[in-house]
């Protein structure tokens, strides 16, 4: 038995998911339908499978917990609470593990926690041919090895399928508080130490700070002073994503061409519109690349048929 | 690669020579001697003298070296400063070694973007120096910062003492411009939030120079803490020590950096740096806690009393920057100060769980000492990231088998515990062999069809990391590190 072998490492309940790759034909693997539209639509005809969803072991000593794919982020959120920890994958309670290693986009807090492939430290996936696979490793620090982890988080289930996963966790914060206001970002940005989450309107900014409360009362008195004020909650953000570089972000406000409503993740990025996003296109030699891993680890192209990674099918 | 008779061999590898200075000047293609000094880099393993050395200064040298090595049928061996210590840098076959520390350029600095474009040969210390000035900083802070570089760090994906709380060099990467086998130049990942396709970049660090040559390389600079604060725990045990790391943790608190220096070190450290450490502990630890003032007032006050709870005879708190960067400059010449104990030494990089590091660290120590070797402590404890150093004279009849045997004995005793082969010093030629010990068949398969996707008929940095196809590697006599290594 090798150390961070796949066999050593799955789940219990985990063969369902095996079997369910080892019939022939397209598949699907159904998490908590939150995300189901990123990357085009799936093909009808594809079974639809599920991933274990009965594992949750944490181990709180280590900042970590191992946790089946299919359970839901309201399922773990639940058990690690009674540890003080939690993982910083973000969506709702609905939606799997598995769900939203797969999709890979962040939560609103990514300024503060980072993105959520980093919190993937290891686990088991199966392949297209059925057979299981281990990724990662078992300890928060590890380079034994490609990183495997971070090629499959994003990788919207084409490559292979979250099986069971080990994830960092972070111990929950004291209190946390919104705050919200006419304040010019950067500024906010300026006097905050490590803020969770800068969000902008064009107009107002909103500031989630977490910590111990003696430091929570601290930033609050500096918001306060710019005119921000206690909310219960953050903006509701608009239903379209879109990439920027932190610096381009100033200049949705101020090229003077109406942008339509927007919630710009501050530091970050990540803008949320009204308006979709242009269709991507990645550069020849990067799409090259996507296919030769999608021959590689999928050659029939029977893992969620349909969907398109940047237009490489 | 195929097979071919010396003659045959000697003939394109002169093919090639003629080629690359025509591209490059012959300045930047080395002679007989720079082909041996690349023989080898900072780790204990063997190899072969390079076929050929180029030392490039801009992308377009890099995509003409590799068609060169294409044509010729030559391997690709890619190398920074030659900090190393798992062989990765270390040539097994014919090879064109591509030195790129003449890539040394920091090409930009955006602080509104927080980040900054370099080419790989910069040094990790020249680019923190450079943003300085700015309240910024690239967060990865290898002990080997002064003279690594940061494409050494991205091939490796390199951690530092101060990676605990902010992680290692892929969370701090957002673009890298790679010249594939083939010449082709790819830009992975990008300078906005979230790439379009796969997580490419995230793929490539960390790869070893097994996946082509990265020769941009964009960073994500992090704001320097307003705060500050610096703690010596000093330990009459090292159970004690070891078990205060998980009490911290478990204290909901994440430092900026946790080390353990064991008692002996600490000693030998002490009459190198006199940095005030203690001679009679048994351990040390040093805690670094940053952030917002208030928090970081904080969660120094809870740190000391977790710390005196765990049973520290003695708590201390840096009163200022001075002191604080005694205590590290201390923690940073360890292998420096070793040479006082023995002339010789050979360092290893495993980690474990840190709820194993009591169990873990008294173990070696049984079965080092029962070798009838000293074994010292100096290591990333807050993230269970062991460097067990092993000290000797390879002067001693006989000491050598007994220094092997120690190290596979290191290798055991943390996969047993449920740890991994390496924490920050990859696998390289090292440690490549003992990757079927971590991974299963199957896991290694997926491993190198990543691998090929990149690099198909397997040209860059071959017989490294992964052991398909590929017999033992060999380590040469343990005759002492070359001068300037650190960990």
């Amino acid at each position: 038995m090798t150390a961070n072998s796949s066999s050593a490492s799955a789940s219990a309940s985990s063969s369902a998911l095996v079997d369910g790759l080892t019939e022939p034909g397209p598949v699907t693997v159904v998490g908590g339908a939150t995300h189901r539209s990123v990357g085009g639509v799936t093909d009808p005809a594809a079974r639809p499978i599920t991933a274990p969803n009965s594992l949750i072991e944490p181990q709180p000593t280590e900042l970590l917990v191992r946790v089946d794919a299919g359970v839901t982020l309201g399922a773990l959120d639940a058990q690690l609470a009674a540890s003080g920890q939690r993982v910083v994958l973000d969506g709702r309670s609905i939606a799997t593990v598995g769900g939203v290693l797969a999709v890979g986009r962040s939560g609103m807090c990514r300024l503060g926690d980072g993105h959520v492939r980093d919190a993937l430290v290891g686990g088991t996936m199966v392949g297209a041919d059925g057979c299981r696979f281990a990724i990662g490793g078992s300890t928060v620090k590890n380079v034994s090895g490609f990183d495997l982890c971070r090629l499959m988080v994003g990788s919207l289930g084409v490559l292979a399928c979250f099986e069971t996963v080990l994830l960092r966790t972070v111990p929950r914060c004291e209190t946390s508080q919104w705050m919200m206001g006419p304040a010019d970002p950067s500024v906010v940005m300026a006097i905050l130490d490590r803020p969770a989450s800068v969000l902008w309107d064009g107009v107002d900014s909103w500031a989630l700070i977490r910590g111990g409360i003696a430091q929570v009362d601290d930033d609050m008195n500096r918001l306060a002073e710019l005119h921000m004020i206690p909310v219960a909650s953050p903006p509701d953000l608009p239903p379209h994503r879109w990439s920027l570089r932190p610096s381009q972000l100033a200049d949705l406000a101020r090229s003077g061409v109406d942008q339509g409503r927007f919630i710009a993740e501050m530091g970050v990025g990540v803008v949320h519109r009204d308006r979709p996003a242009p269709a991507a296109v990645i550069a020849t030699g990067v799409a090259t690349l996507h296919r030769r891993l999608r021959d590689s680890f999928d050659p029939e192209r029977r893992l969620n048929p349909g969907k398109h990674l940047a237009g490489v099918g | 690669m195929r097979a071919m008779s010396s003659a045959a061999t000697n003939d394109r590898i002169a093919s090639a020579r003629s080629e690359l200075v025509a591209l490059l000047g012959a300045e930047a293609v080395g002679g007989a001697l720079d082909e041996r000094l690349h023989a080898r880099d900072a780790s204990t393993c063997e190899g072969r003298a390079a076929s050929l050395v180029c030392h490039p200064i801009r992308t377009s040298d890099v995509v003409g070296i590799m068609r060169c090595a294409e044509r010729h049928s030559l391997a690709i061996v890619t190398r920074g400063a030659g900090t190393g210590l798992a062989g990765g840098a270390v040539p097994v076959s014919e090879s064109i070694v591509v030195v790129t520390t003449r890539m040394d350029r920091i090409l930009s600095i955006d602080p509104s973007d927080r980040l900054a474009w370099v080419q790989p040969g910069v040094l990790n210390l020249d680019l923190n120096r450079a943003l300085e000035p700015l309240g910024l900083h690239f967060a990865p802070d290898p002990s080997s910062q002064q003279a690594c570089t940061i494409g050494g760090n991205v091939a490796n994906n390199s951690g530092g003492p101060h990676c605990l709380s902010e992680g290692v060099t892929t969370a701090h990467v957002a673009a890298i411009e790679v010249v594939l086998t083939d010449g082709e130049v790819v830009m992975l990942g990008g300078e906005d939030a979230e790439p379009d396709g796969l997580d490419l970049r995230g793929a490539f660090v960390g790869s070893e120079g097994t996946m082509g040559i990265a020769t941009r390389i964009a960073v994500r600079l992090t704001p320097n803490p307003s705060a500050v604060s610096t703690l010596l725990g000093i330990f009459d045990d090292l159970d004690s020590a070891s078990d205060a790391v998980s009490a911290i943790i478990a204290d909901g608190i994440i430092p900026a950096a946790l080390e353990m220096i064991d008692g002996p070190l600490a000693a030998v450290l002490e009459d190198y740096v006199e940095a005030g450490l203690p001679r009679d502990a048994a351990a040390v630890l040093l805690v670094e806690l940053d952030g917002g003032a208030v928090a970081v007032h904080a969660e120094s006050v809870r740190t000391v009393a977790t710390l005196m709870a765990g049973g520290a005879r003695e708590v201390r708190v840096a009163s200022d920057d001075t002191q604080r960067q005694l205590w590290w400059k201390a923690r940073k010449s360890a292998f420096g100060a070793i040479a006082r104990l023995q002339p010789d030494y050979y360092l290893h990089d495993t980690v474990v769980p840190r709820a194993m590091l009591t169990s873990v660290l008294r173990d070696i120590r049984q079965r080092v000492e029962a070798l009838g070797l000293e074994v010292y402590n100096v290591f990333h404890a807050g993230d269970g990231n062991l460097h067990p150093l092993v000290v000797f004279d390879a002067r001693t009849p006989g000491v050598m088998p007994r220094v092997h045997e120690a190290g596979e004995a290191i290798v055991a005793i943390s996969l047993a515990a449920g740890g991994v082969l390496s924490g920050e010093h990859g696998i390289g030629l090292e440690k490549r062999d003992h990757m079927a010990d971590m991974f299963a068949a199957e896991d290694l398969v997926a491993q190198d069809r990543l691998r090929a996707t990149f690099d198909p008929d397997r040209r860059a940095n071959p017989d490294k990391v992964i052991p398909i196809g590929a017999g033992c590697g060999d380590h040469r006599e343990l005759r002492g590190l070359p001068d300037g290594l650190w960990v």
